[in-house]
């Protein structure tokens, strides 16, 4: 549209335009849409013979109140509602002043730390001397996420019903993860540590962050964008509390250099306290600084997505090439199987991280090109992996670690192949970036239903081995 | 009339697929092809037609692009897909029963 002549009419639209554009949920593109229709709409007006004020006025009554329209953006496009929290339990959350949740938090964190020393109370001691009980190994969920489900729980104004419901996970995990009696074996004279107890104690929080996940997203699990939420939430957090680690580490460095210095020994006091109390409350304070500072900086997890994608599809393409070049076979080890698993659950991370940053309506770039080669590539390397693995897997038997890190894998594997698929539809125009970012979060409880399947039978089956 | 908001808002993807369906078209285009098919009886806030269009470009239903306007600004166009005419059947198949028990109902009403 060409400008108006009307000097002071152009002069509103610009401000019509800032308004729009402080909104954060109503990206550029949309401002230029919403400002065509605006001049648009002007030109008839004008032509009709209202003045420029009248036009003005009569035009952006009929586009709608602004806080109406956000609200609207944002439910339309939830990515973006992440960042803003336009919709903060539908405007209403004013009695939840910053101070109130200060205090909410700290309590908690405190709370944490109780959790973590409590069982010290109970003939279960944790020293810096002695090696750390297993109990604190097997718990180590149970310490804090019921807490941060209970924050969020708070946070979101969920009723006292959803609230008990959701008990049930965490007492059945309390449960699982205490009842079985776990057989410590003596491998060449040395006592090994039950295999499957190791594999509840990996398993478990997976299990158990599902938990975490509906207090999170409160009713909205099978609505639009309500699960995508969470993924990115996590993604944040584990960036938090890695941040959150890198400073605790300073401040035992610093503990450590100068109770030296004047010749005390803060050994009880870093072991004993300062880690435990640290790792458990770090991650509430975690969360909450996700909640509270998702505006201020931008999602760290799809920075690094794009970062590490390149790298991963270059690596494992240098892989195979020389795997093909030299014609060496996998050697297979007793790990290789989880370093494979742990590759593949990789991929997974990135291609969920890639999705949750992604403008679902963008059409499809290099980068997707570059995430379908990755993910193509790792099923190939997995899929030599798997081969050369089945071959010798009569002549491994079958233990719990062994079945475990093949279920995980087959898990993994039928993601990526169903991936790879919808990737390829995208590219060639045949599907939406929709039904990809669909598939991933659809598939999200399977992986905590798998580890939920490992600690409650695992144990029993292959006899608390 | 005053139109209930959520008949409106319940109505407002089939009407837009079906104007849609009619040929490609943009938001300003699409307000006043419903002005005029219902005669001024359903009145939209401008601005929500947009978030109804983006969210049937996210679940496929319509396909979008920027091009060049008759007055040289650059301006989005909506395009049904496939998708989006299977939804619209859909949609009509739905409608029509509605309309269809309503219509039973005060046609009873009319002869008793």
């Amino acid at each position: 549209m060409t400008a108006f002549a009307d000097q002071p009419l152009e002069e509103q639209i610009a401000q019509w335009r800032a308004y729009l554009r402080r909104r954060r949920a109503v990206h550029g593109p949309d401002v230029e849409e919403l400002e065509g229709h605006l001049r648009d709409q002007l030109v008839t007006l004008t032509e009709a013979g209202l003045t420029g004020d009248e036009a003005f006025l009569v035009a952006v009554k009929r586009m709608g109140s602004l806080d109406a329209l956000s609200r609207e953006f944002a439910r339309a496009h939830s990515e973006r509602l992440w960042k803003q929290m336009v919709m903060a339990p539908d405007g209403d959350e004013s009695a939840k002043t910053s101070s109130t949740e200060t205090l909410v938090v700290l309590g908690l964190v405190l709370a944490a730390c109780v959790a973590v020393k409590a069982p010290a109370l109970f003939g279960i001691p944790l020293s810096p001397n002695a090696e750390v009980p297993s109990f604190y190994f097997r718990n180590a969920s149970l310490f804090v996420f019921p807490l941060l489900a209970i924050y969020f729980l708070w946070k979101r104004d969920s009723g006292i019903a959803s609230g008990l419901w959701l008990a049930l996970p965490f007492a059945a995990g309390a449960v699982f993860a205490n009842v079985y009696p776990w057989q410590t074996a003596l491998v060449n004279k040395v006592p090994n540590g039950s295999d499957t107890e190791v594999l509840t104690i990996l398993h478990l929080p997976i299990a158990l962050w599902l938990a975490v996940g509906f207090a999170y997203v409160r009713n909205r699990w099978f609505e639009d964008g309500g699960r995508m939420n969470f993924v990115r939430f996590s993604g944040e957090l584990a960036i938090y509390y890695v941040l959150i680690a890198l400073g605790g580490g300073v401040v035992t460095a610093f503990t450590f250099m100068m109770f030296g210095a004047i010749k005390m020994n803060p050994d009880w006091f870093v072991g004993g306290w300062l880690l435990p109390c640290g790792a458990a409350g770090a991650v509430i304070v975690g969360s909450w600084l996700v909640e509270a500072k998702q505006s201020v900086i931008e999602n760290m997890a799809p920075v690094l997505t794009r970062l590490f994608t390149p790298l991963f599809t270059v690596l494992l393409l240098a892989f195979l090439a020389t795997m093909v070049w030299t014609g060496s076979p996998i050697n297979i080890e007793r790990e290789v199987l989880i370093g494979f698993d742990l590759l593949l659950a990789v991929v997974v991370g990135l291609v969920l991280y890639a999705a949750s940053a992604r403008d679902p309506q963008a059409a499809p770039d290099f980068f997707d090109v570059l995430q379908l080669v990755l993910v193509v590539s790792a099923l190939v390397v997995d899929g030599v992996a798997l081969a050369a693995i089945a071959a010798r897997i009569s002549e491994f038997g079958f233990t719990p670690n062994r079945v475990a890190a093949l279920g995980e894998n087959l898990i993994l594997l039928v993601n990526l192949v169903w991936t790879a698929w919808l990737y390829f539809r995208f590219l060639r125009h045949r599907g939406s970036f929709a039904d990809l970012e669909q598939w991933q979060i659809a598939y999200l409880p399977v992986y905590a239903v798998w580890a939920a399947l490992v600690v409650v039978v695992f144990p029993p089956i292959f006899g608390y081995r | 009339m005053d139109m209930n908001k959520d008949l409106v808002a319940a109505s407002a993807t089939p009407l837009v697929l079906a104007i849609l369906a009619e040929g490609d078209s943009y938001g300003y285009a699409i307000i006043k092809r419903v002005a005029e098919l219902s005669g001024g009886h359903l009145q939209w806030t401008d601005g929500m037609l947009y978030p109804v269009l983006h969210r049937l470009e996210r679940q496929g239903h319509v396909a979008a692009k920027w091009s060049a306007s008759e007055n040289g600004r650059r301006r989005k166009y909506y395009r049904i897909t496939k998708e989006g005419r299977a939804q619209l059947a859909a949609q009509r198949q739905q409608w029509k029963a509605v309309d269809g028990t309503l219509r039973g109902i005060w046609m009873e009403a009319c002869t008793i």
